[in-house]
C-alpha cells in the first residue's frame, strides 16, 4: 500500500486560485457546442472511471454490509440480514476488538513518535547546514521502498532464530526473544519498522512547508530574543497550519491503511489483527463472508470519514477564497 | 533569503561561538540518525552477499566467510524474478500513462473552465484517493468477476485475473491525487494564455493538447516518478485481483517466494534488495522530481 | 532452499462413514503387476511461470502406446504446487499420463496459500479444466455450490482402483463423485532413529511412557517435541489427535460437522490434556513456521515432531532413511484401540465448464492409476498413493509404515480444516482460536469453548 494522499498536495496559497468570475463567464460564452462536448468528455471519462471503480464499490460495501453471501453464485443468493453482521462483529467475532485496539495503537504510535520525529528532522534539516542533502536522502530513502520490502527487512531483524536482533542480544547472553510470535511484542516491533518509513514521509512534507514560511518571521522572532524552540512553537508551527492538517490527515489515514506489514508477517493473526486485514481475510477464502467483510469495511470507512471531511472542508475553504 | 536586515547579521556574528558548538552537536546527531536509517538496508545488503552456509556456521552477527553474488543469481533463477519484473512493467507503464492522461483531462476542465460543480468533482477525486483500499475491495472483487472484457484485453472474458483489471484500479485510485496536483498546477498558468488561444479560434481540445499540456511537463515529470514508484510498490491490488502466480508483479510475487526462501534469510535479503533496487535508483536519479511531486501544491513551487 | 513439500495446510473433510473402509482399502496391497513409470521427476521445471508453453507435448514416438483416443487434444491443469519438489511431482505425473493418453496439458501454478485463498473466486471465473484440490468437506462445499463437474462416468472405470473409503471421500452431498484422489499421508510423531539410539530413547506407546521419555529428554537439555504454529494451521493436528484419543473418532467428526457442541465438557477435556502436553513442546510456537520447527527437529535440537510425514522433506536427502515415526501415544481411554488419525488426501477435480471435457476426463482417469501416482511420488517418499497399490516393492520402509499405521487406525480423519466448514477453520476462526489457547493454556476453558461455539454459531447457514 502506498502511503500517499492527495492531501500532500494541498493548496496553501489562495492567490493562485481560479481567474476572476467575470473572465470565466466570458470564457464560457466563447465555447461552441462542440467545445462543450469535448469538455464533457474530458471531465466525464476520468470521472466515470473514478466513480465506477471507487465510489460505486464504496456504496456497494455499505449495502452489502447488511447482507449475507458466501460469494458464490449469482446476486440472487444474497440474503438481507439487517444489522446482524454488525451485531456479530461487536459481540462474538474475536479479532474485532483487538483489531480496533491495534489500529488505535498504530495511530497513537504514529502521532506520538513517527510524526513528531519527522517534524523534528524537518526542522533540523531546514537549517540548511552542510551535508543536508545526504541527511535528507538517508532519512527519506525508506519511503521509496514498498511496505512489502519493509516487512521482509523487518523479518531479517526480528526472526527468532536467524534475526539480527536476537543475534546481537544472544552475544550478550540474552535468551532469544520471540519478536514476531509474542502477541504483546510483535505489534510494537513492526511499528518501529513502519515508522522507519513514515518518518521520512512526514519529514519531506514538512520540510517543503517550512521552506514556504516567510523567513522574516523567524528573523523577527530572533531579534526579539526568542529561543529556537519558542520560535518554532509560537511562530512557525501556527503559520504551518495547512501543512499540519495535511500531516495529521496522512497520519490518520496511514494508520487506517496499515495492512502490508501485518499481512506479510503473519497474515494478521496473533497480535497483528488490523481492520484492513480482517476485511481481506473475510472476502478471500473458500467460503468468503462477503456481507460480514463489508461490515468491517464500513467500520473502516466510518472512521476514515472524519479525517477526509476535515481535509475537504479545509480544501473547500482554500478554494472558495 | 529576503532582504533580511543587517541586525540579523550582527546577531549572528555575536553568537558565532555558540553556533559552532550547536552545529557540531547537530551534525553528530543527524549523522548518527542517517546511519541508523540506512542501517536496515545496509544490513540486508550485507546479508545478501553472504552464502547461507557461512551465516549458518558463523551466525548472522559475524564477519568472514565468503562474499559473492550467488544469492542474487539464485533469486533470479529459482525465484523467477525476471518474469515478475516483466509483469511489473506490463502493469506500471500503462497505468502511469493512463493515470496522467486522464488526470490531465480532468484537471484541465476543472482548472481552466468554471462550472458550478468543479469543486464537487475535485472533492470527489480527492476523497476517493483518501479511502482505505479495504473499503472498496469486497464489491470490487465481485465486480471484477462479473464485468465482461473481450480479448485481447482479457483471456478469460472478465476483469479478474487480468493485467487490465489491475491497471484499471490503479488508474482509478491514483486519479484522485494526480488530478488534484495537476489542477493546482494548471491554475498557476495565466488565464491570458488560454484566452489568447480562444480568441485565435482554437477549440477546447487544441487548447488542452497544444497549449496546456506542454506547459505542465514539469508536473508530469514529478508525478510520473512518483506514480511509477507507488504502483511499482503496490502489494495489495495484484495480490487480490490476480490468481495466476505467473502474472503477479514483482512486489506481490516476492511474498510468494517466501515459501521457497523460508529459512534462507540471505536469499530473502537478496530478493528484497533486487526488488528495492529500481525504486532506489529512481530515487537517486530523480530525487528532485520525487520530492517536488510529493510537495507539489503544498508549496506552490 | 530445501523446498518444503506440500504444506498441505488447510484441508478438510473425512466423512465419518468412510473411515474404516477407506483404511482397509489403502492397505489392501495385494499383488499384481505394476508398471512403474520411469519418466520421473528428474528434470521437471520448478517454474511458477510454467505457463502454457512449458509443458512438453506427448512425444510422437510414444503415440503408439497411447490408446485409441490419442487425438483427444489438450486440456489445462492448475496446480498449487509452487515449490520445486512437488512441482516436479505434478509434472512427472502429467508427463506419464500424456504418454498414456495422448492428452497434452499445460500446467499453470498458483502459490499454495494464494490458491486456497482464491479458490472460490478462481473457480467462478474461468478456471483451468483440471484443478488440484482436496477431499472431505472441502470438496463437498464447492460441489454443493455448483463449481465442479461430476465425474461419475470416470469413476465407473477407475472405481476398482480405490477402496470404498476413498470413493466416499470423493463424493459430494448429492452422492456424485467429484474428485480423483492421488496421495495421502498420516500425521505422526516423527523422530530420528540414530538420535534415539544414541541417547537411549525408546518409542513411547502410552501417555505415561511419553511423559517419562519427555522428562528424560528435557533432562538432556533437548526439546522433547518441536512445535510451530505461526501460520495458524499446524496446531490443528494436535487438537485433532487429542480429540480422537480422548473422545473418539465419531465425536470428533460430529463436532467438526456441527452436530456436537464445542461447549460440551468433553471438548474441555481435550484442551486440558493439551495443557499437559505443552510443557514438553517447543516454546514460542507462534513465531515459528512449521518449516523452522522441522529444522529444529531435523537438527536434533528437538527429539520429536508431531506433524504430517511431509516434515521429513526438511531432512537432508542423505539422512532420509534415518527418519522414523510412530502414532501419537494412547491416553488410556476407551478409544485407545481405535487409534484415530489424521490422514489427509490430496485429489484433483474437474472445474464446472471444462473446455475439453473428454481430454480432461481421460487425463483424470489416468491420474487414478497407481502407476500415475507412483510417477507423482517419484523420489518423494513422504506420502503414499491414494489408490490400491498392488506392488509395494517400490515403497520405502517409511511408506510401508505409513500404510500400516493408517490401516491400523479405526478412525481416519482428514484434517480439521478439511473436515469442517472453511470459514470456521480459517484465519479468523479456529486458527486464531487455537493460537489463543496456546498463548494462554490456563485460561477458563468453559469460557474459551463458549467463545469457539459462539464463532461457529455466528456463521451463516450453508
Amino acid at each position: 500500500m502506498t502511503s500517499h494522499v492527495a492531501g500532500s498536495a494541498a493548496p496553501t496559497s489562495p492567490e493562485v486560485g481560479a481567474a476572476p468570475a467575470s473572465k470565466r463567464q466570458k470564457n464560457r460564452g466563447l465555447l461552441s457546442r462542440r467545445d462543450m462536448w469535448v469538455l464533457a468528455l474530458l471531465l466525464g471519462i476520468p470521472a466515470f472511471v473514478h466513480v465506477f471503480l471507487v465510489w460505486v464499490p464504496t456504496l456497494a460495501s455499505v449495502l452489502l454490509s447488511f447482507t449475507s453471501w458466501n460469494g458464490i453464485g449469482g446476486l440472487d443468493r444474497i440474503r438481507f440480514v439487517g444489522i446482524d453482521n454488525y451485531r456479530v462483529l461487536v459481540t462474538t467475532y474475536p479479532p474485532f476488538w483487538p483489531a480496533i485496539t491495534h489500529n488505535l495503537i498504530w495511530l497513537g504510535f504514529f502521532m506520538l513518535v513517527a510524526t513528531p520525529l519527522g517534524i523534528f528532522f524537518a526542522v533540523l534539516l531546514d537549517k540548511e547546514i552542510r551535508g543536508t542533502r545526504f541527511y535528507q536522502g538517508a532519512l527519506y530513502l525508506p519511503v521509496v521502498l514498498s511496505l512489502a520490502i519493509v516487512g521482509f527487512i523487518a523479518q531479517l531483524f526480528l526472526s527468532t532464530d536467524q534475526g539480527l536482533v536476537n543475534g546481537v542480544l544472544g552475544s550478550f547472553g540474552v535468551k532469544p526473544v520471540d519478536w514476531l510470535g509474542n502477541s504483546s511484542l510483535n505489534l510494537w516491533a513492526i511499528l518501529i519498522f513502519a515508522s522507519w518509513r513514515q518518518v521520512g514521509y512526514v519529514m519531506i512534507l514538512y520540510l517543503a512547508g517550512l521552506k514556504g514560511v516567510d523567513p522574516t518571521l523567524r528573523e523577527a522572532a530572533k531579534v526579539d530574543g526568542a529561543t529556537e524552540v519558542q520560535t518554532f512553537f509560537r511562530i512557525v508551527f501556527p503559520v504551518m497550519r495547512p501543512i499540519n492538517i495535511v500531516v495529521l490527515v496522512i497520519t490518520v489515514i496511514e494508520s487506517l491503511r496499515a495492512f502490508d506489514l501485518a499481512y506479510i508477517i503473519n497474515r494478521g493473526l496473533n497480535g497483528l489483527e488490523l481492520l484492513s486485514v480482517l476485511v481481506t481475510n473475510n472476502i478471500i477464502g473458500e467460503a468468503s463472508r462477503i456481507g460480514f467483510g463489508s461490515a468491517i469495511a464500513v467500520v473502516l470507512l466510518v472512521v476514515a470519514v472524519g479525517p477526509i471531511v476535515l481535509y475537504l472542508t479545509r480544501t473547500l475553504r482554500e478554494e472558495s477564497r | 533569503m529576503t532582504a533580511a536586515s543587517a541586525e540579523v547579521a550582527t546577531v549572528r556574528v555575536k553568537k558565532k561561538a555558540g553556533i559552532r558548538w550547536t552545529r557540531v552537536v547537530l551534525h553528530a546527531f543527524l549523522f548518527s540518525m542517517a546511519v541508523v536509517w540506512l542501517f536496515p538496508l545496509l544490513y540486508a545488503l550485507y546479508t545478501s552477499l553472504r552464502p547461507y552456509a557461512d551465516t549458518a556456521r558463523l551466525g548472522y552477527v559475524s564477519v568472514g566467510g565468503g562474499y559473492n553474488l550467488d544469492n542474487y543469481i539464485k533469486a533470479f533463477t529459482t525465484g523467477q524474478l525476471g518474469t515478475y519484473f516483466v509483469n511489473t512493467l506490463i502493469v506500471v507503464i500503462p497505468a502511469v500513462f493512463l493515470t496522467l492522461l486522464l488526470a490531465s483531462m480532468a484537471a484541465f476542465t476543472i482548472s481552466r473552465f468554471s462550472w458550478r460543480f468543479n469543486l464537487a468533482f475535485l472533492m470527489l477525486f480527492t476523497a476517493g484517493n483518501l479511502l482505505p483500499q479495504q473499503v472498496i475491495i469486497t464489491p470490487l472483487f465481485r465486480m471484477f468477476l462479473i464485468l465482461p472484457l473481450p480479448a485481447p484485453l482479457s483471456d478469460n472474458g472478465i476483469w479478474y485475473d487480468q493485467y487490465f483489471g489491475v491497471i484499471a484500479i490503479h488508474v482509478a485510485f491514483q486519479l484522485g491525487f494526480c488530478t488534484f496536483v495537476l489542477s493546482n498546477y494548471m491554475k498557476t498558468i495565466p488565464h491570458e494564455i488560454t484566452e489568447a488561444a480562444v480568441v485565435d479560434g482554437a477549440g477546447v481540445f487544441q487548447i488542452y493538447y497544444k497549449v496546456i499540456m506542454p506547459l505542465v511537463r514539469p508536473a508530469f515529470a514529478a508525478l510520473a516518478v512518483l506514480e511509477t514508484t507507488w504502483i511499482y510498490n503496490d502489494f495489495f491490488w495484484a495480490l487480490l485481483l490476480m490468481t495466476k502466480s505467473e502474472r503477479l508483479p514483482i512486489t506481490s510475487a516476492l511474498n510468494n517466494l517466501k515459501g521457497n526462501f523460508f529459512v534462507d534469510n540471505n536469499l530473502l535479503a537478496a530478493g528484497a534488495i533486487i526488488v528495492a533496487l529500481p525504486t532506489m535508483i529512481v530515487f537517486f536519479a530523480a530525487q528532485k522530481q520525487f520530492i517536488s511531486g510529493l510537495t507539489l501544491g503544498s508549496t506552490k513551487g | 532452499m530445501a523446498a518444503p513439500m506440500t504444506p498441505a495446510p488447510i484441508d478438510a473433510g473425512g466423512t465419518r462413514r468412510t473411515r474404516r473402509i477407506m483404511i482397509r482399502g489403502l492397505v489392501g496391497l495385494s499383488a499384481a503387476a505394476l508398471i512403474f513409470s520411469a519418466c520421473s521427476s528428474s528434470s521437471a521445471s520448478s517454474a511458477p511461470s510454467a505457463a502454457p508453453a512449458s509443458q512438453a507435448p506427448a512425444s510422437a514416438g510414444q503415440a503408439s502406446e497411447a490408446p485409441a483416443s490419442a487425438d483427444l487434444g489438450a486440456t489445462t491443469i492448475r496446480s498449487n504446487e509452487h515449490e520445486k519438489v512437488p512441482a516436479a511431482s505434478v509434472k512427472a505425473m502429467v508427463d506419464y499420463c500424456t504418454t498414456k493418453t495422448g492428452v497434452t496439458a499445460p500446467i499453470s501454478i498458483t502459490n499454495h496459500n494464494d490458491f486456497q485463498d482464491k479458490f472460490n473466486s478462481f473457480m467462478q471465473a474461468t478456471p483451468d479444466d483440471i484443478v488440484k484440490w482436496f477431499t472431505g468437506e472441502r470438496l463437498r462445499f464447492p460441489a454443493r455450490n455448483g463449481l465442479l463437474t461430476a465425474i461419475d462416468d470416470v469413476w465407473a472405470t477407475i472405481g476398482a482402483n480405490y477402496t470404498d473409503g476413498m470413493a466416499k471421500a470423493s463424493q459430494g452431498d448429492d452422492g456424485k463423485k467429484y474428485a480423483v484422489p492421488i496421495v495421502s499421508y498420516p500425521w505422526v510423531v516423527l523422530y530420528r532413529k540414530s538420535f534415539f539410539q544414541e541417547k537411549g530413547y525408546t518409542v513411547p506407546k502410552t501417555w505415561d511412557e511419553f511423559v517419562t521419555l519427555a522428562k528424560k529428554i528435557q533432562g538432556d537439555g533437548i526439546i522433547p517435541l518441536a512445535f510451530a504454529d505461526k501460520d495458524g494451521w499446524p496446531a490443528m493436528g494436535t487438537f485433532d489427535v487429542l480429540n480422537m484419543r480422548v473422545n473418539g473418532y465419531q465425536f470428533h467428526a460430529d463436532l467438526l460437522a456441527g452436530k456436537e457442541k464445542w461447549t460440551d465438557p468433553k471438548v474441555q477435556a481435550v484442551f486440558k490434556k493439551w495443557a499437559e502436553l505443552l510443557p514438553y513442546t517447543q516454546p514460542d510456537p507462534l513465531g515459528r513456521t512449521w518449516q523452522e520447527g522441522a529444522q529444529t527437529w531435523a537438527n536434533n535440537k528437538a527429539a520429536m515432531y508431531f506433524l504430517g510425514t511431509f516434515a521429513s522433506q526438511q531432512v537432508p536427502p542423505a539422512d532420509l532413511a534415518d527418519v522414523d515415526f510412530f502414532p501419537f501415544p494412547t491416553l488410556g481411554t476407551q478409544y485407545d484401540a481405535e487409534l484415530g488419525i489424521d490422514a489427509p488426501v490430496d485429489a484433483w477435480i474437474l472445474s464446472k465448464a471444462p473446455k475439453n471435457l473428454p481430454a480432461a476426463k481421460a487425463m483424470l482417469a489416468c491420474f487414478a492409476t497407481p502407476e500415475a501416482q507412483l510417477a507423482f511420488l517419484g523420489e518423494d517418499h513422504s506420502q503414499i498413493p491414494a489408490s490400491k497399490v498392488t506392488d509395494t516393492s517400490t515403497f520405502t520402509e517409511q511408506q510401508k509404515k505409513m500404510a500400516e499405521i493408517i490401516g491400523a487406525s479405526g478412525g481416519v480423519a482428514q484434517y480439521l480444516d478439511r473436515d469442517t466448514r472453511s470459514d470456521f477453520a480459517g484465519a479468523q476462526g479456529m486458527q486464531a482460536l487455537l493460537q489463543d489457547f496456546i498463548k494462554n493454556p490456563s485460561q477458563d476453558l468453559a469460557a474459551y469453548t463458549q467463545k469457539i461455539q459462539g464463532v461457529y454459531d455466528s456463521l451463516p447457514a450453508q
